[in-house]
């Protein structure tokens, strides 16, 4: 059995259902993304993950144990690190990762190797508050805790959201070497570009898992062309491109607008005389390979239409 | 033991660290009591009256010269007629004014008493009470002498305060005072820091560890007991120096109540932090469900007996009560156990139950 196997699960606030659904499964020592918007279930599942919610319905087995039934068990297999950074902002850096080395009853120095890669970037600054360290360090120390007692399954809930982009880079760098010790990681982010880092990703929208495989298998089971327009007027672009017949989507991506339209009957030179004709005149049109986020917009219009 | 050691210590720095927290666990209790001593009086001392005498002869006199020998009295004018006095009332001068009739010493000897009236400024009616029976005291010792020495007198009545012969407040108030401060600093404090792990998202990480919740609670509470009993010390010499308050009885049972009381407050603060999510709402319940009562419903601002029925019986499950009985018992009249065994075992009762309630609903998940 997997490492993490969940179906038909189920979980409503109320009315709201904030699971609906899912089926997950991730092998051991697999590498899971949990990609998807602000309230889209991301949390609770992993909650009820970590044994600390109880779903309406469905089965669940995580390392093979029942996270209900046999929540004791699991709970010291288990390395978490939740949304909000919740580490003892009083207390040092050093007595912080000592304090939940104790709690699980092991030392810094018996793991030490394994978060030794991590810890050695704030280690300089052991004897700081935590409250008083900056973004990125609060993350570091948040997960050499999780990983101080060497657990088999690492949950972290968007554990690079308010991070600044040098910090999330390396992170995810950090989860990659983790992996190198057999631990099972599953790791959730609004951030779409990060996911293509894990080796299986799964799309939540929703309560609803809307699509899951390997990054690769995801962009590839979308089928339309997408054109790239690199331009420096984007406001204005938008609404032009917006006008143009047959357009489906069209959405900025940083200093790209990716436009995909309903048929196939477009191509590049066509793009850019339209644009031209409407006094946009610097951009530079090309077909680019669809990324995680173009999957997910095209998911969003496909819903909404039905 | 070795996660629990940890924990402990933890716990030990978040207090130690917090500026706050310190200042509420020490310096509160100094201030409160220092305060509800000096201030809150229920005594006098120095009282300023006046006097109305239409008869001048040696009894009215002499009766004045001890009044004005009184530590409790200063005797500051002498008035010739009430309307005069009233004006000095209304100058806020004296606070009472002694009347002698005419002809006071003649009736004294032919009918074997005279009138004396005793007006008061009863816009505080608690001060006036006290003037009252403390003038009626001085004026019963004078007929009490004179009728032991043959010559006749006013009729006496001899009231004797047993156990606190000098009408002290502090009497009152120490024991108070450490009920309220006992259940400020653990009930309070526990709640608070309890609730404040679940605020910062900790909590989350400690139930997804292998601590038990039992291991959780003690962790929380160990810090806030040991320090309590440190306060229980201090509240007792600080007591016993400054205002003298005696303990006339077994001091190891006197500290082993109020562990006993500190266990209960500790088991209160620990039912509130399981019904609450935010720290401001622990500290409005403690406030108002915990402190209040221990206050006004424990007898030791108010007496029970003077309680609407109601109240009196609500008085019946505030724990404090109970405590307030035990302790005075022990400080002022000396008693053992076998005298205080039924509030002891209520105390006992109360604390069991509310472990018991606390640990059960103590949630090792989020919901």
């Amino acid at each position: 059995m997997a490492e993490i196997e969940i179906n038909n699960l189920y979980k409503s606030y109320g009315d709201v259902k904030a699971l609906d659904n899912v089926c997950l499964s991730v092998e051991k020592n697999g590498f899971c993304g949990l990609i998807g918007p602000d309230g889209a279930g991301k949390t609770t599942l992993m909650r009820v993950i970590t044994s600390l919610l109880v779903p309406d319905s469905g089965e669940i087995s995580i390392g093979g144990l029942d996270p209900i039934k046999e929540y004791k068990k699991l709970r010291l297999k288990l390395g978490y690190m939740p949304g909000k950074f919740s580490l003892y902002q009083d207390l040092s850096v050093e007595e912080n990762l000592r304090f939940f080395a104790g709690v699980f009853g092991t030392s810094i120095k018996e793991n030490y190797h394994l978060i030794k890669n991590i810890y050695s970037h704030i280690e300089p600054f052991k004897n700081r508050r935590a409250g008083k360290l900056s973004g990125g360090m609060k993350q570091k120390l948040a997960l050499s805790c999780a990983l101080i007692h060497k657990p088999e399954i690492l949950i972290l809930d968007e554990p690079t959201t308010g991070v600044d982009a040098v910090s999330r880079r390396e992170f995810w760098e950090m989860l990659g070497e983790i992996r190198n010790y057999g631990i099972t990681i599953l790791v959730s982010t609004p951030y779409m570009e990060e996911a293509v880092l894990c080796d299986q990703v799964s799309l939540l929208f929703d309560g609803k898992v809307v699509e899951s495989g390997t990054p690769k298998q995801i962009v590839e089971r979308f089928s339309s062309t997408i054109f790239a327009v690199k331009t420096v007027n984007i406001p204005a672009s938008l609404k032009v491109l917006r006008n143009m017949e047959d357009a489906k989507s069209v959405n900025s991506f940083g200093q790209n607008i990716h436009v995909v339209f309903n048929d196939g009957n477009h191509s590049v030179e066509q793009i850019t005389n339209y644009l031209i004709k409407n006094n946009i005149t610097d951009a530079k049109v090309s077909i680019i390979n669809a990324g995680i986020e173009d999957c997910f917009i095209d998911y969003i219009i496909r819903q909404n239409k039905n | 033991m070795k996660r629990f050691s940890g924990f402990l210590l933890k716990e030990f720095l978040h207090i130690i660290r917090d500026t706050r927290t310190m200042l509420i666990l020490f310096l509160i209790p100094i201030f409160q009591i220092l305060i509800f001593g000096y201030v809150i009086k229920n005594e006098v001392k120095d009282a300023k009256i006046g006097i109305i005498d239409m008869s001048h002869d040696n009894v009215t006199e002499e009766i004045t010269a001890r009044l004005d020998a009184a530590v409790d009295f200063n005797v500051v004018r002498e008035y010739r007629n009430y309307e005069e006095a009233e004006s000095g009332f209304r100058a806020n001068e004296i606070k009472a004014v002694v009347v002698f009739a005419d002809n006071f010493a003649n009736d004294l000897g032919k009918y074997r008493s005279a009138d004396v009236q005793i007006l008061l400024d009863a816009s505080d009616p608690n001060l006036a009470n006290l003037i009252n029976s403390y003038i009626s005291v001085i004026l019963n010792k004078y007929s009490h002498e004179k009728i032991q020495t043959g010559t006749p007198a006013l009729v006496s009545t001899e009231p004797r305060m047993w156990f606190n012969e000098n009408l002290h407040s502090a009497y009152m108030f120490v024991p108070g005072t450490m009920a309220l401060i006992l259940m400020l600093i653990t009930a309070l404090m526990s709640s608070i820091s309890i609730a404040r792990e679940k605020e910062n998202g900790t909590m989350e990480i400690l139930l997804v560890s292998p601590l038990k919740p039992i291991q959780i609670i003690l962790g929380k509470l160990t810090p806030y007991a040991v320090l309590s009993i440190v306060n229980v010390i201090s509240i007792l010499v600080i007591g016993n120096v400054v205002f003298g308050v005696p303990v006339n009885g077994s001091w190891v049972l006197l500290l082993l109540s109020s562990f006993l009381f500190i266990l209960l407050a500790l088991s209160l603060g620990l039912l509130v932090s399981t019904v609450v999510k935010t720290q401001q709402t622990a500290m409005f319940i403690s406030i108002l469900g915990l402190m209040l009562p221990t206050m006004l419903l424990s007898g030791f601002i108010f007496p029970i007996e003077n309680m609407p029925v109601i109240l009196q019986y609500l008085s019946y499950i505030v724990p404090a009560k109970y405590f307030l009985i035990i302790i005075k018992s022990i400080m002022l009249k000396g008693l053992g156990l076998d005298y205080i065994i039924n509030e002891v075992l209520i105390l006992i009762s109360i604390t069991v139950g509310l472990i018991a309630l606390s640990v059960l609903k103590f949630k090792t998940r989020l919901e």
